[in-house]
């Protein structure tokens, strides 16, 4: 049997895997996808490859373990130099792209989630505000970064689609468990149609999980299971 | 075109001084904006609306925040004297302990600043334990950057100059010598070392300026 040199742990359900896989895709890059359950008990080949965290995605090639979604996007695009280039080519480009992408990480999703798993009216509306706020703040940084394309790579998906993009289903499964309105034609307007184009690329439609699949997913694994908490 | 470079930070921020160490390394005329964080100019928060933090780095009038992501821009336009490794690989694991610092390390030794009794217990014995990672990756080296300074000792190099001045504060060992003899050395190298060495503030204004801050913490308990 082949063995892949370049093998994919995680799961679709989770959006910083989707980053992973995304940039597999684009650079065409043939892989093994091991399908690990996010609250599943972790292989010993998972848990040797990331030590530290524990956590998915993990990229192996060869036998080297890289960890860390946006870490493993770069790594993909300088290994894979020759397919389509992920980070952009000017050092300024690159810096708002990489400062956005952390936006997302360590301020954003935590406050969209905050929408359907905090506790309380109050904190719930906080959270939708911030998300929103966010999602303000993005529309205008695609102004910038898409220079009239359509993707804030341009004309190409790029590392902060990827690194935006990975989220929208988790953002329309918090639109219709909440009843509120993220992206928004009327608010966020070009982020609004960026969401289609993003979604029906080729290297994107296979590997957004479906809607549905997600919300159950999230209604049993952290709703559920916050309510059972009170 | 001439270059225009300025650095918005305090005189006491670690994160400021990521910034300074490698504009030194790479030989790069800067000006300097001290910034009072009670009192931030109109021009740091016209360049960092987001966070309204300290270090921002302008470049002829461009503004970049983050200082790990400052530092890759630094590294990325001024190729002299590169900070991070060439090949991918090296590349990702770097980044991936710069991470590990800022999200495991430092966030523990702030509390354990901010906090006593318990609660400063566990921020200290997270902190030892994190850094035991890090204790692991300076095996045959005598920099984490190898035989010169690189992105990783500019990412840590907070620890060199703070922690024994915290260590002092708090009356804990975080680094011994005897559980961390690589890190201890380490500590000592990057301290010693000629870009470094003339950077850091007076030790006795930096253990005044963190005693000011564990202070008001320590009122909100009693």
């Amino acid at each position: 049997m082949a063995s892949y040199e370049v093998k994919l742990l995680g799961t679709l359900l989770s959006p910083f895997v989707i980053r992973a896989k995304i940039a597999l895709n684009l650079k065409s890059v043939e892989h093994e996808f091991m399908e690990v359950g996010i609250f599943a008990k972790k292989s010993d080949l998972f848990l040797k490859s990331n030590p530290v965290h524990k956590k998915m995605p993990i990229l192996i090639h060869g036998d080297r373990p890289i960890c860390e979604s946006l870490i493993i996007v770069q790594y993909i695009d300088k290994v894979w130099a020759s397919g389509p280039v992920i980070l952009p080519s000017d050092p300024y480009d690159r810096a708002i792209a990489r400062f956005w992408a952390a936006y997302l990480d360590d301020k954003w999703f935590r406050r969209i989630r905050a929408i359907i798993l905090s506790q309380g009216e109050e904190a719930k509306k906080a959270a939708l505000e911030d998300g929103i706020h966010g999602l303000v703040l993005l529309e205008e940084a695609f102004t910038k970064c898409s220079k009239g394309e359509k993707f804030f790579g341009g004309d190409k998906i790029g590392y902060l689609d990827i690194a935006l993009g990975c989220f929208l289903v988790w953002v329309r499964v918090i639109e219709i468990m909440a009843n509120v309105s993220l992206i928004d034609e009327s608010t966020t307007p070009q982020l609004f149609k960026w969401a289609q184009d993003f979604c029906v690329d080729d290297a994107v439609k296979d590997v957004l999980p479906e809607t549905d699949k997600l919300m159950e997913f999230v209604q049993f694994n952290y709703v559920a299971k916050l309510k059972s908490r009170l | 075109m001439a270059e225009e470079l300025k650095v918005f930070r305090t005189w006491s921020s670690p994160f400021g001084f990521r910034i300074v160490h490698a504009l030194k390394i790479k030989g790069l005329e800067y000006e300097t904006i001290l910034e009072d964080l009670s009192n931030k100019s109109d021009l740091l928060l016209k360049y960092n609306p987001i966070y309204k933090k300290i270090p921002v780095l302008v470049h002829n009038g461009k503004p970049i925040c983050e200082s790990l992501v400052i530092l890759e821009y630094i590294d990325e336009t001024w190729k002299q004297c590169p900070l991070l490794p060439q090949h991918p690989y090296d590349k990702a694991m770097a980044r991936f302990w710069a991470k590990f610092g800022d999200d495991k390390i430092f966030p523990p030794i702030r509390s354990a600043l901010f906090s006593q009794g318990k609660e400063q217990e566990e921020g200290v014995a997270t902190a030892v334990g994190n850094l035991k990672f890090i204790e692991e990756l300076l095996k045959g080296k005598k920099f984490f950057g190898g035989d010169t300074i690189g992105y990783l000792d500019l990412a840590f190099g907070w620890m060199a100059n703070l922690i024994s001045i915290l260590e002092e504060i708090v009356d804990m060992k975080l680094v011994d010598a005897e559980t961390f003899p690589l890190l201890s050395a380490w500590m000592s190298n990057f301290s010693a070392d000629p870009v470094i060495k003339d950077c850091w503030p007076p030790r006795d204004k930096m253990v005044e300026r963190f005693k000011g801050f564990r202070g008001p913490h320590l009122k909100k308990v009693a």
